[in-house]
C-alpha cells in the first residue's frame, strides 16, 4: 500500500514529498502506518514466530483444551491468548487467520485494479458504444448490494465446483467474487480522468507521433490517474478484507480447514454462551485493528492528496 | 419532465430485467431443477413429465420470458426445501425485516443528526475530533462484530436483554409486529442497534460535511449579524438546509440495509427474510436465493429511482442534467 514501491531511488524524494511531511505531522496515520506493519508483519511470519501450526492436528493436544488467556486463573505457556475446545492456540490461530485475510484482501485490491483499471482506460479512451456499454455494466453491478453479489457468486461456485475444489478453490472463490463489484469503482474513476486527459494536447501530440493506443494509455494517461485510485485502492483493502470476514462469518467463505479472521470467528460465536469469551473476542479485535488501521490510513491519504484542502 | 420520467423508468425496468436474467440463470442452470424435487424411486418417465409440467422442455428465451412474467405476479416457484410457495416464505418473513430496517433507520437519525450538527459546529474541539475518529471506527466494524460485542455485553454477561429470536409477535392482517409486546420490544434493541451503527456513523459524516459547507453561507452570517441565537441558526436556519441529502440517502440506503440486515439476523437469529436466505444458501435452495435476489433488487432500483424522480420534481434543473 505504500507509495514508494513503484519508482527506484525513491526513499530521499519521498522525503521530501509534501505527503511525507503531511504523514509525520498526522500522529493518527503514523500510529496506523505502524500498526499496520506490525500486523502484516506477524501475520506473514506467523509459521516461525507462532507456538504452534494450529491446523496440524499432530500439535494440537486435548489436554490443553479450553485453557484461558495467560493472566487468568488457570492460564499456560505458551499459550498466551488461551486455547479453544481443541487444545488450539487462539494466539497461532489469529496469526494464520490473519495471514489468510491479509492475502485474500490483497488479491482482491490487485485483481479488481488490474480489471478496472483496464476497462476504465478502454471506456474513457475510445468512448462511444465500448464506453457506454461498459459504464452500464458497472451502473447493473452496483443497483444490486455488493454483499449480495459476493454472497451469491461465492454460493454458486459451491455447488458448481466439483467437490473436490471446494475448500481449495475457496480463497479465489472469494476473491472473484468481491473483485466483481470492487472494480466498478476503479473503471469509473479511471474512465473520468481519461476523458478529460484524452483532450489534452500531451496526448494529441503522442497521437499524431504515431504512439501505439495501447503506450499512451498505460504511460502517458495512466501516470495522471494514479492518486484518487490510491485512495480508493486503500479504502478497498479494508472494505475487502471485511466482506471476506463476513461471508466466512456466514459460512460461505473460508472453510474449517483454512480458516480466516471470519471463520474464527465463527467458531468462537457459537461458543458465546460457554463462558469462552476469548474465542471470539481476540479475532474480533485482530479484524478490527486491521481494518481501523487501514481505514485510519486511507482517509489520511485522501485528505493528504486532496488538493483542495491544502 | 415527462421524458425524463419515461427515461428514468425505462433505465430501471432495464435493469430489473437484467437482474431478472441473472437470478433466472442461477435458477435455470445451478444444478437440475428436476434432480432437488425427485427421489431414487422416480421413473425416468415420471421425471420427464415433471420437467414438462415445469416448462423445462421449452426453448430458453420462453421459459426466460415466462420466469419474468411470473416474477412480475409474485410467483417465484415452489421451494425445494419444504415445497412451500417461495412468495408464501418470503411474505411471512418480510414484516420482520422491515421492522428491523425502518427501526435501525430511525435510530441513526435520531443518534447521527445531532452528532454530525455537534462535530460541525464545535469543529476542532477534543470532543468532536474524538467523535470524528470514532466515527472511523464505526465505519471499519463489520456488523457481525458489533452484533456479537453487543450479546457478549448486554445478553451474556449483563443478562438485560434477549440474543436471538424476535419475542412475542401480534398478527395484523398480514402483517405480525414484534412492537406491541414487551417480548418483542426487548428483542428488537440489540439487532436494530447493530445494524443502524454504520448507518449513524454514515449519517453523522455526510451531516457535518453539510453543516460546514452551510455554516459558511451568506444566510448563516446574515442570521448571525442580525443578532439571532446561535442555537436557532444552528437549528432552524443552517440544520434545514442540510436535511435534503440525509432523505435521500436514508432513502436509497434503505435497500442496502435490507441487503445488510441478512448479517445482522444471521447473528441474532432474527426470523426474517435474510436468514431465511443464508439457510437457502447452505442448502443449496435455489429457488429463494433467486427471489429474494429480485427481491431486494426490486426494493433497491425503486427507492433510487423514486429518490431521483422526486430530486427532479423538486429541482428541475436537474431534469436536464440527466437528459
Amino acid at each position: 500500500m505504500s507509495v514508494s514501491d513503484s519508482e527506484p531511488g525513491l526513499l530521499t524524494r519521498l522525503r521530501r514529498s509534501d505527503l511525507w511531511y503531511s504523514f509525520t505531522r498526522n500522529k493518527a496515520a503514523m500510529v496506523a502506518a505502524l500498526l499496520l506493519a506490525l500486523l502484516i508483519t506477524t501475520a506473514f511470519a506467523a509459521p516461525w514466530i507462532t507456538p504452534q501450526n494450529p491446523f496440524d492436528p499432530a500439535q494440537l493436544d486435548l489436554w490443553n483444551a479450553e485453557l484461558p488467556p495467560i493472566w487468568m486463573q488457570g492460564g499456560q505457556w505458551p499459550y498466551l491468548l488461551g486455547t479453544d475446545n481443541q487444545g488450539r492456540d487462539i494466539l497461532s490461530a489469529i496469526l494464520y487467520g490473519s495471514r489468510i485475510s491479509v492475502i485474500i484482501g490483497i488479491s482482491t485490491v490487485v485483481l479488481s485494479l488490474a480489471i478496472g483499471i483496464s476497462l476504465g482506460l478502454i471506456a474513457g479512451y475510445f468512448g462511444g458504444i465500448t464506453d457506454n456499454l461498459l459504464m452500464r455494466l458497472g451502473d447493473v453491478l452496483l443497483s444490486v448490494p455488493t454483499i449480495l453479489i459476493a454472497i451469491l457468486v461465492s454460493a454458486i461456485a459451491r455447488t458448481m465446483l466439483p467437490p473436490g475444489l471446494r475448500e481449495v478453490g475457496a480463497g479465489a472463490v472469494l476473491v472473484l467474487a468481491i473483485t466483481l463489484s470492487a472494480w466498478v469503482q476503479y473503471a469509473r474513476t479511471v474512465r473520468a480522468q481519461t476523458a478529460v486527459e484524452r483532450r489534452k494536447e500531451y496526448v494529441q501530440a503522442a497521437r499524431l507521433l504515431k504512439v501505439p493506443s495501447r503506450r499512451i494509455m498505460l504511460h502517458h494517461i495512466l501516470p495522471n490517474t494514479l492518486t484518487p485510485i490510491l485512495v480508493a485502492a486503500t479504502l478497498n483493502f479494508g472494505m475487502a478484507i471485511l466482506t471476506e470476514a463476513t461471508l466466512s462469518f456466514l459460512g460461505i467463505g473460508m472453510p474449517p480447514s483454512q480458516p480466516s479472521l471470519g471463520t474464527l470467528i465463527r467458531f468462537g460465536n457459537q461458543y458465546l454462551f460457554s463462558g469462552m469469551w476469548w474465542m471470539v473476542v481476540f479475532p474480533v479485535l485482530q479484524l478490527s485493528l486491521l481494518v481501523i488501521s487501514v481505514n485510519v490510513l486511507g482517509d489520511w491519504l485522501r485528505d493528504a492528496l486532496n488538493p483542495k484542502l491544502r | 419532465m415527462i421524458v425524463f420520467l419515461i427515461k428514468r423508468l425505462a433505465n430501471a425496468a432495464v435493469v430489473m430485467l437484467i437482474v431478472a436474467l441473472m437470478a433466472f440463470v442461477i435458477f435455470r442452470f445451478v444444478g437440475d431443477p428436476v434432480e432437488f424435487m425427485v427421489n431414487e424411486q422416480t421413473t425416468l418417465a415420471e421425471r420427464e413429465a415433471l420437467r414438462a409440467r415445469l416448462g423445462l422442455d421449452e426453448p430458453v428465451m420462453v421459459q426466460y420470458v415466462k420466469f419474468v412474467l411470473n416474477a412480475a405476479q409474485g410467483d417465484f416457484g415452489i421451494s425445494y426445501r419444504n415445497q412451500q410457495s417461495v412468495m408464501r416464505l418470503i411474505a411471512e418473513r418480510f414484516p420482520a425485516t422491515m421492522e428491523l430496517v425502518l427501526l435501525a433507520t430511525l435510530i441513526s437519525l435520531v443518534v447521527g443528526i445531532p452528532l454530525g450538527v455537534i462535530t460541525a459546529i464545535h469543529r476542532g474541539r477534543w470532543f468532536s475530533e474524538g467523535l470524528q475518529f470514532l466515527s472511523i471506527i464505526g465505519v471499519s466494524l463489520p456488523s457481525f462484530v458489533i452484533g456479537i460485542l453487543l450479546i457478549l455485553v448486554f445478553a451474556v454477561t449483563l443478562g438485560w436483554l434477549p440474543a436471538f429470536g424476535r419475542g412475542e409477535v401480534v398478527r395484523i392482517g398480514w402483517w405480525t409486529t414484534g412492537l406491541l409486546t414487551p417480548s418483542g420490544r426487548m428483542a428488537i434493541i440489540l439487532p436494530a442497534v447493530a445494524l443502524s451503527f454504520y448507518q449513524i456513523t454514515l449519517v453523522m459524516r455526510l451531516v457535518r460535511a453539510e453543516m460546514l459547507e452551510v455554516l459558511r453561507s451568506d444566510f448563516v452570517k446574515f442570521a448571525r449579524a442580525r443578532g439571532v441565537p446561535a442555537r436557532l441558526v444552528h437549528y432552524r436556519h443552517a440544520l434545514r438546509n442540510c436535511l435534503m441529502p440525509v432523505v435521500t440517502m436514508t432513502a436509497m440506503n434503505i435497500g442496502a440495509l435490507i441487503a445488510f440486515a441478512l448479517v445482522t439476523e444471521t447473528v441474532f437469529q432474527w426470523p426474517g427474510m435474510g436468514l431465511l436466505f443464508i439457510q437457502a444458501v447452505t442448502f443449496a435452495d435455489i429457488p429463494v436465493m433467486a427471489a429474494y435476489l429480485v427481491i431486494v433488487s426490486f426494493i433497491f432500483v425503486a427507492l433510487n429511482t423514486m429518490v431521483d424522480i422526486a430530486y427532479a420534481i423538486i429541482d428541475p434543473r436537474l431534469r436536464d442534467a440527466h437528459s
